[in-house]
């Protein structure tokens, strides 16, 4: 290496080619005999359940029926619509303010969000979203403290597994298991913190 | 700049970060044990946690089989460390990120502390990261004039109150609810007077301090709990929304990652992500998991960088029972389940790493001699084990350390008298019954003069019976 300044790069990688030339260092086979993907059945009732367990509001209707419950949680009020939500999830009287980039003082300012989902988890009670056009950019979850996430039942799986095999590394992806929560007062949850601080989620049929 | 020899894997450097303490376990551990306070929230807190996390690990009818996967990927991820971090590079820059290696704390701090100028910003926002906390980011930042501020609630009763973390997950699990009051009301510009100490209360004041940093900050500094080489996918699992405000609305996120903390494939996550929750905050999932793989344009910050930290793990690596200490997913069950954690605290550890894993993680990054008493605090139950969710075997590498750690001169020269004279029949029963004599050292041997005194300092002096078998023997 005479005559060149050594990268921190080359000094890592050679120092960790280094540390393996020891003995026994052999790549691993894994095992992978626990519950994979589609090895277990969905149960609804679960998701419901466990949603439920976290302090999430869960409302269960048919698809045209979305706006009616829209409409008891956040009538009247402020809600920021993503570019691709369906509009008849949206009753008259709540105030649409769409996303076209707002920033985020305007968000944070607004009551409401309505989004679907990419994906639920029934075994853990997790909402996947992937930013697609009708769950929209990351911060319109995140900012308003009511968010209303509306889920078909064919979204749901049952495993973590599951999940993971049906979403895109490669988009943005936020995992969501019941309302914003913190453990660091002497370890027990207390719900509300930074995100919303009340989740609903109705499961259409 | 000076270099180490091309390929000879380095300990964490001293005087920069937090990985060696002030004084040795022992003494650190006694002023601990005497805090009755302390001994309260902890036996408090860690007993709530084994309830909750035995009660949601006991739902999962596979579990055995995910710890068995999760520490074959950890061992398959060290066997090919170089690999998978030039592949997880490759990824992380083909979307849109910007990698940067830093062999040490110093290096690391460096970077970070050029990248928030070159933002130009003044201030970061931080959402928890066990990484930040062992290079002394933060005492970094504000030599450079940049005010770090803690999101995470724990971080920020811990940054107010002027105090050092003590657990992994929980930085101020050593706090009851009347102290985190009272240190508000103290520290938190603003809060109102009759706060009361009710945690959703206390919560909600957190909220009310911290919302007008999450929406004004431009730069947001932050771990990672898996990196996803084939991907590039990054994932940090929190609680409270403090981590997707920091993930989200900055201009620039900068993610400082031990190196071993990436994974071969995306698939390796359905292991790790029921593994750590259950393991860690006893929750089926926690409430929120980001995952982004460089910049997505429209969405988030728009300039990433990943530090990827060396800083003593290629040390640990090179030694093939200890490297095991890596495989750690930093869920903190082993502090949980611990009998001397429970007792001592993790302020007693020095190190930012307390407890079993830190007992055999902190002084292999800085090498055994500058953590020397750390292998010995534990009582080799093996209760961390059996909660470890990706089965590293703490006890076993605490002996391991055990034997290169330096032993005092006077314990070394106390051992070879020992072996000689055992060798010698006549001596050791001359030995024996001066072994009466040993009353005088007082109850457990806590009346030793020095250097005995520092033998007995970690251990009690067992009573010697009023006969030895031999005498009986010849007596009968």
């Amino acid at each position: 290496m005479v005559g060149r300044a050594v990268t921190a790069r080359e000094l890592i990688l050679g120092r960790l080619r280094a540390a393996l030339a020891e003995p026994g260092t052999a790549p691993a086979e894994v095992p992978r005999d626990y519950r994979s993907a589609g090895s277990v059945a969905v149960d609804l009732d679960v998701l419901v359940h466990r949603l439920t367990d976290y302090r999430a509001a869960v409302h269960r209707c048919a698809e045209a029926d979305v706006a009616r419950i829209v409409d008891e949680v956040l009538g009247h009020r402020r809600v920021v619509v993503p570019p691709g939500l369906p509009r008849h999830w949206l009753p008259d009287s709540v105030t649409a303010v769409p996303d076209d980039n707002l920033t985020a003082e305007r968000i944070a300012a607004v009551d409401g969000v309505v989004t679907a989902a990419a994906v639920a988890v029934a075994e853990t009670g997790t909402i996947v979203l992937d930013a697609a056009p009708d769950q929209g950019r990351r911060i319109i979850t995140l900012l308003p403290d009511v968010h209303v996430c509306v889920l078909r039942a064919d979204q749901v799986v049952a495993t973590v597994p599951d999940a993971l095999a049906r979403v895109d590394p490669h988009r943005p992806l936020t995992w969501i298991s019941g309302p914003s929560a913190t453990s660091d007062i002497e370890l027990n949850r207390v719900e509300g913190v930074h995100g919303p601080r009340d989740l609903h989620v109705i499961i259409t049929t | 700049m000076t270099r180490s020899f091309l390929g000879m894997p380095a300990t964490a450097p001293p005087g920069v970060g937090h990985l060696r303490g002030a004084e040795p376990f022992p003494a650190a551990a006694r002023r601990a044990l005497s805090d009755a306070q302390l001994r309260r929230n902890l036996g408090h807190a860690t007993t709530t946690i084994r309830t909750k996390s035995a009660a949601v690990v006991g739902e999962v009818p596979d579990w055995p089989q995910l710890r068995a996967a999760g520490r074959a990927i950890k061992s398959d991820t060290m066997a090919r460390l170089p690999e998978l971090l030039e592949q997880l590079e490759a990824a992380v820059t083909a979307a849109g990120g910007t990698v940067h290696w830093a062999a040490d704390a110093v290096e690391a701090n460096r970077i970070v502390t050029d990248l928030v100028r070159e933002a130009g910003a003044d201030r970061v926002m931080k959402v928890k990261s066990m990484a930040t906390q062992e290079i002394g980011l933060n005492e970094a930042l504000e030599a450079a004039g940049i005010e770090p501020v803690e999101t995470d609630l724990a971080e920020l009763i811990v940054q107010l109150g002027d105090d050092r973390p003590s657990h992994i997950l929980v930085p101020a699990i050593h706090r009851n609810r009347a102290e985190i009051r009272e240190i508000f009301l103290r520290a938190m510009p603003g809060v109102d007077p009759a706060l009361t100490d009710e945690p959703a209360a206390l919560a909600a004041a957190a909220r009310r301090h911290l919302r007008e940093t999450f929406l004004s900050t431009r730069v947001a500094v932050s771990g990672a709990n898996f990196a996803v080489a084939e991907s590039g996918t990054l994932a940090v699992v929190e609680s409270e929304g403090n981590g997707r405000m920091c993930l989200t609305l900055p201009e620039t996120l900068i993610t400082v990652m031990g190196i071993e903390k990436v994974i071969p494939t995306w698939r390796d996550l359905e292991v790790f992500l029921q593994l750590l929750p259950r393991a860690s905050t006893g929750e089926r999932m926690n409430p929120y998991t980001s995952m982004w793989t460089g910049v997505t344009p429209g969405d988030g910050p728009q300039a990433f960088h990943l530090v990827l930290l060396d800083n003593g793990r290629s040390a640990v690596l090179a030694d093939p029972v200890g490297r095991e200490a890596l495989h750690c997913i930093r869920c903190s069950a082993c502090l949980n389940v611990c009998p001397v954690y429970e007792r001592t605290g993790g302020h007693a550890y020095g190190s930012v790493y307390p407890g079993p894993i830190g007992a055999v993680l902190s002084p292999q990054l800085t090498g055994v001699a500058d953590n020397a008493s750390l292998p010995f605090a534990s009582s080799l139950c093996g209760a961390c084990y059996d909660a470890c969710p990706v089965m590293i075997d703490i006890p076993s590498i605490l002996v391991h350390l055990r034997s290169q750690a330096p032993h005092p001169r006077a314990e070394a020269a106390a051992m070879a008298a020992a072996a000689y004279t055992m060798d010698h029949p006549a001596l050791y029963a001359a030995a024996q019954r001066a072994a009466k004599l040993s009353r005088l050292a007082g109850p457990r041997g806590r009346g030793l003069p020095p250097p005995l005194s520092g033998w007995a300092a970690s251990r009690d002096l067992p009573q010697p019976p009023p006969r030895s078998f031999r005498q009986w023997w010849a007596e009968r």
